[in-house]
């Protein structure tokens, strides 16, 4: 399992290299002035997907994506601010890129593997159509979909040691 | 390949930073003297994500952040484990604040040492403690300080390079190991002591721990808490890679999951799938494949409920070692996360050479100027303001205590950020006044014979390790020593 992990890891850092190479940093995105490209950047516009996300403040943000992007990558590229999105760089360390969506989309996504599972049990604010946006790529079937960045909440204090 | 794909868009992002502000070396443009002036100790996750927020917040903050290394990162260097490298992507983000022009990083600054709290608050606008938790809760048994037994933090700074816990040395010479404290760290320890030597070969774990791990003869390691699976500190990435490392069997004891199966509808979803995963591997008979896994498997870690630690059991031949521990037996008042383990009266003793004791980290106070609740081992504050000393904040552990993953310490980092700029704002902050910020604290410390560590001084350092580590097929091969640090920046 620990290798199909790692197959993974290693098959979505090759994909996302070109992605990343340039803008790999969440929220540090506001630190740059260069902004990436994906290859769908040099695809006919029409090939592009369109997402509504919701930021923490309510405000809809509607930009496109291409197919085989992912969600991350799309908040990269398109330079969204979403503090601290994305801190391990889509590498299924973290759970900074999560994303709220309605029933049905969620459905329509398909199904969640136990190491991004793992990640969401521990993010802020989880609910049962929760998931990590470095794992949801882009097809033409999800056009127009919304998803929501969930409030962080301040100040938590689970007890996580000396148990 | 992983690595090499990393290192890459590294050096790639640093050529372009580099086009972008001019190959300046350490020099940063001076902001004018008339920005607020924020100072940030201790240049770990929580300082720089501290910095990274208030930074973006307004564009006029200039930021400065004092390390007492000459290199940074905090934990995510000499904390997260070695072969955790995804974790240490956020060291990208923390260069990309480092690099900003309106930050500043000085590392080699002993704060409450070289400079006093006080100077700094002279000095700037504001000053935000993020130094961590570098203190090591203590067991408080007899027999702790035998030879072989050790603290998490320690182990973890030897097999991570940290200076301080270099000459460590431990001895790995016994067949069973015990591990106090579930959380995460002692988790990473039991992975780091059972893991198959290929694997660690190829993270950034110093070349003297991996030698040590190599000739080590542990086999077996049992992780004890004081309460129940369902109260486990862990989390459960971390014993899914246990239930999967290779060449290891779990040995569990069925009694310390009696009723546990029975409890799981009522847990909330994250509990519940980390007990099913637990329940998993200590009850159900596994199919054909994982059956042959275990059998195949020279090497054993369990989990150990319901046990505290009652006494280190010296060695009667080999006087001042470890031969054992003896543990008493509890058993849990009330239910849920708030239980509370209480003594049955039994107690039971286990054979082993060493005992590694993970039941927490601690912050320390640093200057007597500063507040400081040495019951909770944190400075007493409101969203990251410390209480009655306007202009002083916290972040990181020092403000929550040692608890949580890096999303935790990041949230926290920014809500206190946040908190200085509604002072700011408010006024409540005053910043009209002009401050020097560390043109007065570079002159201080250059009195005081101190040379801070600029940000493009530790990228020499980094440069080096890395240049040293792909000899060896490794992402870094860690300098260790202060000096040596020193000299390769130059100093």
């Amino acid at each position: 399992m620990a290798l199909v992990t790692a197959l993974r890891r290693l098959a979505h850092v090759k994909l996302r290299e070109y992605a990343w190479r340039t803008a790999a940093v969440s929220s540090g995105s506001w630190l740059r002035s260069q902004r990436s490209f994906t290859s769908g950047h040099f695809l006919r516009s029409d090939n592009k997907v369109t997402v509504h996300f919701v930021n923490r403040d309510g405000e809809k943000i509607t930009v496109k994506g291409s197919p085989g992007d992912s969600l991350l990558d799309i908040v990269i590229n398109e330079d969204l601010d979403f503090d601290g999105f994305g801190a391990c760089e889509g590498t299924l360390a973290c759970s900074t890129c999560h994303l709220i969506f309605d029933e049905e989309t969620y459905k329509s996504l398909g199904p969640v593997t136990d190491e991004e599972m793992d990640m969401l049990d521990l993010a802020y604010g989880l609910s049962d159509t929760s998931r990590l946006g470095c794992q949801i790529c882009l097809t033409r079937s999800m056009e127009g979909m919304v998803a929501r960045v969930p409030e962080s909440v301040a100040d938590i204090r689970q007890s996580q040691d000396g148990s | 390949m992983l690595f090499s794909g990393l290192k890459w868009w590294t050096s790639r992002s640093l050529w372009i930073h580099r086009l972008h502000y001019g190959i300046n070396g350490g020099g940063k443009a001076r902001y004018s003297s008339c920005s607020p002036k924020v100072c940030i100790v201790g240049g770990g996750p929580a300082g720089f994500y501290t910095a990274q927020h208030l930074i973006k917040a307004r564009p006029d903050v200039a930021v400065d952040v004092y390390e007492r290394l000459p290199v940074p990162f905090g934990l995510v260097r000499f904390g997260v484990a070695p072969d955790h490298p995804e974790v240490k992507n956020v060291i990208n983000t923390f260069t990309q604040t480092a690099r900003h022009e309106r930050c500043s990083f000085y590392g080699n600054v002993n704060v409450g040492k070289d400079v006093s709290v006080e100077e700094l608050r002279e000095a700037y606008h504001a000053v935000v403690l993020s130094y961590g938790a570098e203190g090591n809760r203590r067991m408080g048994v007899p027999g702790e300080d035998l030879s072989g037994v050790y603290s998490a933090k320690d182990f973890v700074g030897w097999y991570n390079g940290l200076p301080s816990c270099r000459e460590l040395g431990p001895d790995l010479s016994c067949e069973t190991a015990v591990i106090l404290g579930q959380g995460n760290v002692a988790l990473d320890v039991a992975r780091v002591l059972l893991s198959p030597i290929d694997f660690l070969k190829k993270t950034d774990i110093t070349q003297p721990a991996l030698e040590a791990l190599e000739a080590s003869r542990v086999r077996r390691v049992l992780i004890v808490g004081r309460r129940g699976p369902t109260q486990i500190a862990g989390t459960i990435k971390e014993i899914r890679e246990m239930v999967n490392l290779p060449n290891t069997r779990p040995d569990m004891l069925a009694a310390d999951f009696e009723g546990v199966k029975e409890s799981l509808q009522d847990l909330p979803r994250p509990r519940k799938r980390l007990t099913e995963l637990m329940l998993k591997a200590a009850l159900e008979t596994p199919g054909e494949k994982e059956q042959e896994r275990r059998e195949k498997a020279t090497k054993v870690w369990g989990l150990r409920f319901y046990r505290s630690p009652v006494e280190i059991l010296a060695d009667p031949e080999r006087s001042g070692r470890t031969a054992g521990i003896r543990l008493a037996v509890n058993k849990l008042e009330g239910s849920g996360e708030g239980a509370r383990a209480v003594l049955t009266g039994e107690v039971e003793d286990v054979t082993c050479g060493l005992v590694i004791s993970s039941i927490g980290y601690k912050s320390l106070p640093i200057d007597a100027s500063v507040p400081f609740d040495s019951r909770r081992a944190i400075v007493p504050n409101h969203m990251g303001r410390i209480q009655e000393a306007p202009g002083l904040y916290c972040s990181g552990w020092l403000k929550t205590g040692p608890t949580g993953v890096i999303a935790t310490t990041l949230n926290n980092s920014f809500d206190t950020a946040r908190s200085v700029m509604e002072d700011m704002e408010s006024g409540t902050l005053n910043t009209t006044g002009v401050k020097l910020g560390s043109q007065s604290i570079n002159a201080l410390l250059e009195n005081r014979g101190v040379k801070p560590v600029t940000f493009s001084e530790w990228e020499k350092i980094d440069s080096e390790e890395v240049r040293r580590g792909e000899a060896i097929g490794k992402p870094r091969e860690k300098l260790l020593t202060v000096e040596e640090m020193l000299q390769v920046a130059g100093k």
